[in-house]
């Protein structure tokens, strides 16, 4: 297998945006790595763990982002060179250290990779991570293609070292789930020996003149990115238009040139150090367009800190238009995508474009409304969730009180449409279902009279619902805790952690056992297995309605997917035609209309239920499901 | 032999679980491999849980061209289900689009719960064939399936592929990555789905006048 340690330098290969990060960060010496799977920043950290033991490094998937970033910055303080890297989500989480660290500084180089996902592809949210720079007044990166990824990762431990600041390193979707050539550098070899120097304590107190020591940094830092080689300028001498743009944005910007055919017409600045800006760097660009296009995901960020240093220098540059998100030329909320680029800039220049001949383009619609049938996410064929979904769906329907589920990020957030029967009814942040439990778990006193439920994942449990039902049985808060144990952090790439039994390099590490966990932490537990359809929902039942107190229902069964690798089908399924009755039955298509496993199917013209069996992983568990027996499994 | 237009755009779409990705990185290896500055543009987040995905693939000689393909300008669309075929070619389909098909259907949920129909793949077919200057079927995941796992059938394609002279796709350029990238212990057996691709392709003889 391939892997990102080849020492070929000059080579090129393929990498993922996420890879050729690691990579930069290899051919910079780094040896502590740690971070928090979150998409689409996982393969960083992923692929620097496949090579951490051939190349003698500490690579690990930490318990959060927060204590991840305190790994690296221990190892930096020591002298290692170190990287953090994380989803958006993750830097907020982080953040409380960060806007620390910032104050004292740090000593070898320390890279925190932030990934953020526009249009929440896979997050709850959207979010600019950039803003993080400004309030932290520390340096920020954006690379725009895969070598300079490689490059910037390279380049950013040089930069913290010199600045004895933390570099951010700011990716985006397009970039780091991307693939494309880059040529390799060397791998060093170096070793050097840690040591923690006492008479360089590193306090954030007091803050005053570490703010004061923080601003002179930042100066620097906009000194030295004045003659940085990521921000470079394509186009004529004097265009029209200059598209200022960061990261993503600038092959799109390339891309809407291209299509428009207007290179004699339009500038790009591409600026790949967008805080703190260069300012001479910028006024030299200024002075050549009368018109500027912003180019950038997600926030108007490059666009209000450029239109910042312009209003500085306004008497001299005259009068400029500015075009992007603040008039609205640009959307403010979503990823860009070329279309958007090139109308922009083609209402700009005023060059009229369509995209293909109108005949086709109305066929091809006509075709897509008339025969193609929308395809929703849902949950895997023999996924543990759908049948704990079931479960709690149909217990709650027999308790009758109007259970409150309270969610948060994993899977199993599906559970908030179709493939987990609307169950779920919160949705924010990792850990925040347990959290909010411990509040409406306060209510009953005032008069709640619906049972508070709680639901997170194994690897959230461990990443941010620990300190929650600590708080909860403090405080006395009455609520059921629904600990769905699929034994990985499934939807980020099935990553190890601290339930699983292994790190993230492969070793053998000590279980720290969810049953006992939470009951150290005064819950009353039970496990049930959700493919245990009717001992599931007796055990629901019973434990919502346990009138006080903090109670904690695992259901343990591995993702079907990580035992989909490891093994073959538990059993063969089948539909026995003769015993399926179909729209007769009564069961009003239970197995497909309501149950809605992916392995099934509907025959419109038998009127029965079938198995498709490339798509069915033998879970059996629809056979608990068909009141008339007609599904039968075989082990296999 | 192959004088590719620059960008030769194509798009390699299904259903989260087909293969798609693994299937655009060894496309990808393979063209590297002859000098050519690639970009794949890669959807994620859903390609585990049933939904509709898609890898971008931006081949040139010259630069690095952005991950998503504007619409209306993919050249070959390498389709690993019938209707996803079609919803890809509404946005990115253009008149002289090449169109290589698995005919299998995997049906969505809306199906499956009778809230959606699916089509006859022979009209699915019909659409895709008015949609594209020419069409190559197959039932690769029937043939998959006959080797004893869906999962095959994404190499199934890229055997296809590698016979209708589209793209500079050989035996031997696919051999070698696949050592590189697959398991070696699947290594024979993806070799075989390869060459089964390349035997059960066939393309759908044109009836039609272009959509111009």
């Amino acid at each position: 297998m391939r892997s990102i340690a080849q020492n070929t330098p000059g080579k090129v290969v393929l990498l993922m945006g996420n890879e050729a990060i690691a990579r930069g960060a290899l051919e910079a010496g780094v040896k502590v790595c740690a971070g928090y799977p979150g998409n689409p920043s996982s393969e960083i950290i992923g692929s620097l763990a496949e090579v951490a033991n051939e190349l003698g490094l500490h690579v690990e998937w930490s318990i959060n982002e927060k204590v991840a970033l305190e790994i690296a910055a221990g190892a930096s303080f020591s002298g290692l060179r170190s990287l953090c890297a994380m989803k958006q989500n993750g830097l907020n989480v982080a953040s409380d250290f960060l806007l620390n660290l910032n104050l004292t500084g740090c000593k070898a180089g320390l890279v925190i990779v932030v990934a953020d996902d526009p249009a929440g592809i896979s997050s709850s949210n959207e979010e600019d991570s950039r803003l993080f720079a400004k309030i932290g007044d520390l340096p920020l990166l954006e690379p725009a293609h895969f070598q300079e990824a490689k490059e910037m990762a390279r380049e950013g431990f040089s930069i913290s070292e010199a600045l004895g600041l933390p570099v951010l390193i700011r990716s985006v979707t397009r970039v780091s789930h991307a693939r494309g050539n880059v040529t390799l550098g060397e791998l060093p070899h170096s070793n050097p020996k840690p040591a923690f120097d006492l008479a360089q304590p590193r306090l954030a107190f007091p803050p005053l003149p570490n703010h004061k020591v923080l601003h002179e940094k930042f100066k620097k830092a906009r000194t030295m990115f004045e003659t940085s080689s990521f921000n470079v300028y394509r186009g004529p001498e004097k265009p029209e238009v200059t598209i200022i743009t960061s990261g993503s944005g600038y092959l799109y910007s390339c891309e809407a040139v291209f299509n428009l055919n207007a290179k004699e017409r339009v500038g790009i600045l591409k600026m790949g150090t967008t805080w703190p800006l260069p300012e001479e760097f910028l006024l030299k660009h200024l002075r050549r367009s009368d018109q500027f296009l912003f180019i950038e995901e997600v926030d108007p960020f490059l666009e209000n800190n450029v239109k910042e240093v312009f209003a500085q220098h306004c008497m001299e540059l005259g009068v400029k238009r500015f075009f992007g998100k603040a008039n609205q030329m640009i959307p403010d909320v979503g990823e860009l995508t070329p279309e958007i680029v090139t109308s922009a800039l083609q209402a700009l220049l005023a060059i009229p474009y369509t995209p293909g001949p109108e005949a086709y383009n109305r066929t091809a619609s006509e075709a897509l409304a008339e025969v193609v049938p929308p395809r929703a996410l849902s949950f895997c064929a023999g996924c543990p969730h759908r049948a704990t979904y079931w479960a709690i769906k149909t217990a709650l329907a027999l308790d009758g009180r109007e259970g409150i589920v309270l969610g948060d990020i994993g899977c199993y957030s599906l559970g908030v449409g179709a493939s987990g029967f609307f169950q779920m009814k919160t949705l924010h942040a990792m850990g925040s279902g347990v959290g909010l439990a411990c509040g409406l778990g306060q209510l009953d006193r005032f008069g709640l009279d619906q049972p508070v439920i709680a639901l997170c994942g194994d690897s959230t449990f461990y990443h941010a619902a620990m300190p929650a039902l600590a708080n909860a049985t403090y405080n006395s808060a009455n609520f059921l805790l629904l600990l769905l144990d699929n034994s990985a952090t499934a939807m980020t790439g099935f990553q190890p952690h601290p339930g699983t039994g292994t790190t993230a390099t492969g070793s053998p590490a000590p279980i720290l056992d969810l049953q006992t966990l939470c009951q150290s932490l005064g819950a009353k537990v039970e496990v049930v297995d959700p493919f245990d359809i009717e001992g599931t929902i007796a055990a629901i039942l019973k434990m919502v309605r346990m009138v006080k107190g903090v109670k904690a229902l695992i259901f343990k069964r591995e993702c079907a997917l990580v035992s989909g690798r490891r093994q073959k089908k538990n059993y063969q399924v089948e539909i026995d035609p003769e015993r399926c009755l179909g729209d007769s039955c009564g069961c009003n298509r239970l197995c497909t209309r309501v149950f809605k496993c992916p392995g099934l199917r509907w025959d419109p013209k038998k009127k029965k239920a079938q198995i498709d069996e490339a798509i069915c992983n033998g879970c059996g568990v629809c056979v608990e499901i068909c009141p008339a027996s007609a599904i039968r499994r075989e082990a296999q | 032999m192959f004088d590719l237009k620059d960008p030769f755009n194509v798009i390699i779409g299904g259903v989260g679980g087909q293969g798609n990705v693994l299937a655009s990185r060894i496309l990808g290896e393979i063209l590297i491999g002859q000098g050519y500055v690639i970009t794949i543009g890669e959807t994620y987040g859903a390609s585990q849980r049933g939904g509709s995905v898609m890898s971008h693939l931006r081949i040139s000689k010259k630069e690095p061209f952005s991950p998503l393909i504007p619409q209306g300008q993919c050249d070959l669309l390498i389709a690993l289900e019938p209707v996803e075929a079609l919803r890809i070619l509404a946005p990115y389909g253009k008149p002289d689009v090449l169109t290589l098909l698995n005919t299998r259907p995997i049906h969505p949920i809306d199906v499956i719960s009778g809230d959606a129909t699916y089509p006859e793949v022979s009209k699915v077919i019909a659409k895709v064939e008015q949609l594209s200057l020419r069409v190559w079927v197959l039932n690769a995941t029937e043939i998959a399936l006959e080797m004893g796992d869906p999962i095959f059938s994404n190499i199934v394609m890229l055997g296809a592929l590698s016979t209708i002279q589209v793209l500079p796709v050989e035996r031997q350029a696919f051999e070698e990555v696949a050592r590189d990238l697959l398991p070696s212990r699947s290594l024979m057996e993806n070799l075989r789905a390869f060459d089964r691709g390349r035997e059960m392709v066939k393309e759908i003889p044109s009836k039609k006048v272009p959509l111009a």
